[in-house]
C-alpha cells in the first residue's frame, strides 16, 4: 500500500496544499514509481488518498503524458523529435534507435527492458538529439552514444 | 563579436560560476533586494516595477508591475504562481535559470509575494524538469533556513511559504488558467475569463493570484537593487532590460543568449551563434518557437532590432524569443506539418475548433507530404486554420493556426512543389508521416 510505504513523502506533499486534490499529480508519480505504471490498484489508492473518485484520477492520468496507463519497459526511452530536434536529425535518430532495439513505435523489447516512443519538445533543443530515460535527460546523442548507454542499462539490470 | 560586453541581469553564473550556491549568492549581494523591498511599502515595490517597464518574458509581454497592481489588497488570501512549465517548442531558458541561478528566481518571487502580500508561492515546473525541481527544493530549504521564507520573515510580521509543484507533460499547462486548474488537481484545461487570475474567483483556489514566468521574476531583484531608471538604461525605449534568446535549429552554436533588447538577428545568429552549418543560406526563422508566425529571411529582417515593437513590423512576435533557425534545405511544408503535429498532440480538447482543426490540418499536411495532395489543399488548410483563430478559450487555437497560415503566406512555393507531375515527396523516417493506407 502506498499510504504506508510512502507515508513520509505523502505527508510532505499534502503539507504543501490547502486542498488534498492538488496532491493528485504527485501521488500518481508515487503510484507509477511503485507499480511501474498507473495500474488500476494505483488509481484506487490515489483516489482514496486525495478524496477523489477513481474515475477523476484516471482522467488525470490519461490527460498527462508522463503517466503511463500501460506497463512499460524497465527503461522508458522517450525521444524528442519535435521541430528543433528534428532539424538536428532527431527523426533519423529515433528511427535508428527503434531499429537497433527491434521495436516499433511505443513497443517494448522482448526482454521487457526497453520501451521506445517519441515525445513533444522537452526543452533541450540546443542539445539535440536527446531522449529522456525514466525522466532523466540524456543529451547531445548519436547512435554510438546511445548504444553505449543501452549496454550500460543492460548491465545495470543484470540482463 | 563575442568580445562585446553585453549587460547581464539573469545569467550571472557567467561572471560568478557558483552563484547557485546559497553562500555565494549571498556573498554577491543575494537577498539584499528582498531585504530592501521589505523596508518599502508593497505599493512602492509595485510602482518601482511598473516604472522599470518590465514586461512578461513568457511570451505575452504584459507589463509586470501593472499585473501586480491588479491584485485587490483587501482580499486576505493571495498567491504567487511561478510559471516554470516551459513547454514551447524551442524554449529552454528557464531551466538554465533554475539550474544555475535559482536563488535569484526565489528572491524575485519573494519580492512579488511581498508586493501583493501573498500567503504562498507555488513554482509550477514541467514534469520533465523533475531533476531541476528536486534541486530547487534544496535551494528553497536553504532560504527557509536563512529566514527568507516562512513565518514572520525578517521580523516583518508577514509570513509566506514557497513550494514546487511538478506538472506531468502537457504544453497547455503553460497557459496560466490551465496551469491553475492543473495545480488544483484538475485537468489542465483553460478557464473561461473573466474572472481573471488577479481577481477574486479567478486565481488559485479562487483567490487573487499573480502568475509570472521564471525569467520575468528573475529580473526583479536587479530592479529593486538598482532602481527602475538603471534597468531602463538596458534595451530600448519600449523594450527595457535584457531578454534571453533560445537559439536552436540550423546554427553552429545553439544555446541561450542573454542580450539587451535591440540587438539584431544578425548578431544573434552569425556573431554569437556562429552562423549556419556548412555555410548554407538562412531561409526561415521562427522567432517565438512553434507558436509565433514564421518569417522569411532577408537583409531587412536580419538587421531589425529584436524588440517587441519591431517584430510586429514583420508580422510576427518576439514572444518567448525561442529562435528556431532553418537553412535553405528545409521544406516549409514539412515545418508546418511538424508544428501542426505538436499542436494536435497538445490541444487539450476543450474547444472544438482547436481539437478538430489540428486533427484535420495534420491529416491534410500528411497527404501533401506524401505527394497525394492537390493544389486546392493549400486553400483548404488555410481556410481551416483561419477558422481556428479568435474562437477558442485560450491562445492555443491561434498558435496552432499560425504555422499553416504563415508558411503558406511566406513560402507558397514550398507547398506548390508537392503537386502535379514530378511532385516532391518528402519521405520521412521515424513516425512523422504515416505511409499511405495507414
Amino acid at each position: 500500500m502506498l499510504a504506508e510505504k510512502y507515508a513520509g513523502r505523502i505527508q510532505k506533499v499534502f503539507a504543501k496544499y490547502p486542498d488534498k486534490r492538488s496532491a493528485v499529480m504527485s501521488m500518481l508519480y508515487i503510484a507509477q514509481e511503485e507499480y511501474g505504471w498507473v495500474s488500476p490498484d494505483g488509481v484506487r489508492e490515489v483516489a482514496d488518498l486525495c478524496n477523489m473518485d477513481p474515475t477523476q484520477v484516471r482522467s488525470i492520468a490519461g490527460f498527462y503524458t508522463m503517466y503511463s496507463e500501460q506497463p512499460k519497459g524497465k527503461y522508458w526511452l522517450q525521444v524528442c523529435n519535435d521541430l528543433a530536434c528534428a532539424l538536428k536529425g532527431a527523426d533519423e535518430f529515433h528511427h535508428d534507435l527503434k531499429a537497433h532495439l527491434g521495436v516499433e513505435e511505443g513497443g517494448t523489447t522482448a526482454d521487457g527492458l526497453f520501451t521506445v516512443e517519441h515525445v513533444m519538445c522537452l526543452g533541450a533543443c540546443d542539445r539535440a538529439p536527446m531522449l529522456q530515460c525514466n525522466f532523466h535527460f540524456h543529451e547531445n546523442l548519436d547512435m554510438d552514444k546511445v548504444k553505449a548507454l543501452i549496454t550500460q542499462w543492460r548491465a545495470e539490470s543484470g540482463a | 563579436m563575442a568580445d562585446k560586453n553585453y549587460p547581464i541581469v539573469i545569467y550571472r553564473e557567467k561572471e560568478i560560476p557558483d552563484i547557485w550556491k546559497y553562500d555565494v549568492y549571498v556573498a554577491n549581494g543575494g537577498y539584499g533586494a528582498f531585504q530592501k523591498a521589505l523596508g518599502m511599502t508593497p505599493k512602492a515595490v509595485i510602482d518601482e516595477v511598473k516604472a522599470s517597464n518590465l514586461r512578461g518574458r513568457g511570451g505575452a509581454g504584459f507589463p509586470t508591475g501593472v499585473k501586480w497592481s491588479f491584485i485587490p489588497q483587501t482580499e486576505p488570501v493571495k498567491y504567487v504562481v511561478v510559471n516554470a512549465d516551459e513547454s514551447e517548442t524551442g524554449t529552454f531558458k528557464d531551466r538554465q535559470i533554475m539550474e544555475n541561478n535559482p536563488h535569484q528566481l526565489i528572491e524575485g518571487a519573494l519580492i512579488c509575494a511581498w508586493a501583493i502580500q501573498a500567503k504562498a508561492v507555488y513554482i509550477y515546473l514541467r514534469g520533465e524538469y523533475m531533476d531541476v525541481s528536486n534541486a530547487l527544493d534544496e535551494r528553497i530549504n536553504e532560504a527557509y533556513a536563512a529566514g527568507w521564507i516562512g513565518k514572520d520573515i525578517q521580523g516583518s510580521g508577514w509570513s509566506c511559504d514557497v513550494y514546487t509543484h511538478l506538472g506531468a507533460g502537457a504544453y497547455i499547462c503553460g497557459e496560466e488558467s490551465a496551469l491553475l486548474e492543473s495545480l488544483e488537481g484538475k485537468l489542465g484545461q483553460p478557464r473561461v475569463r473573466p474572472p481573471f487570475p488577479a481577481q477574486k474567483g479567478g486565481g488559485l483556489y479562487g483567490e487573487p493570484t499573480v502568475v509570472n514566468n521564471v525569467e520575468t521574476l528573475a529580473n526583479v531583484p536587479f530592479i529593486i537593487n538598482n532602481g527602475a531608471a538603471e534597468y531602463k538604461k538596458i534595451g530600448t525605449e519600449q523594450s527595457s532590460g535584457t531578454k534571453i534568446f533560445c537559439l536552436s535549429g540550423h546554427v553552429n552554436n545553439p544555446g541561450n543568449y542573454e542580450l539587451p533588447f535591440g540587438v539584431t538577428f544578425r548578431e544573434l545568429i552569425y556573431d554569437l551563434g556562429g552562423g549556419i552549418p556548412g555555410g548554407k543560406a538562412l531561409k526561415g526563422i521562427l522567432p517565438s518557437g512553434g507558436s509565433g508566425p514564421i518569417i522569411r529571411v532577408n537583409d531587412e529582417v536580419l538587421d531589425a532590432p529584436l524588440t517587441y515593437e519591431d517584430m510586429q513590423k514583420f508580422g510576427t512576435i518576439l514572444g518567448s524569443a525561442s529562435v528556431i533557425v532553418m537553412d535553405e534545405t528545409v521544406d516549409m511544408t514539412w515545418v508546418a506539418s511538424k508544428i501542426t503535429k505538436f499542436f494536435k498532440h497538445e490541444s487539450c480538447g476543450k474547444c472544438t475548433p482547436c481539437r478538430e482543426g489540428t486533427y484535420w490540418l495534420d491529416k491534410v499536411c500528411d497527404r501533401i507530404l506524401r505527394g497525394e495532395g492537390q493544389a486546392s489543399d493549400v486553400e483548404l488548410i488555410a481556410n481551416v486554420a483561419r477558422n481556428m483563430q479568435g474562437v477558442t478559450l485560450c491562445a492555443l487555437g491561434d498558435f496552432a493556426a499560425n504555422p499553416i497560415i504563415h508558411t503558406i503566406k511566406n513560402f507558397p512555393e514550398d507547398f506548390n512543389q508537392h503537386f502535379g507531375a514530378g511532385a516532391a515527396t518528402r519521405v520521412l523516417r521515424g513516425d512523422a508521416v504515416p505511409a499511405a493506407g495507414d
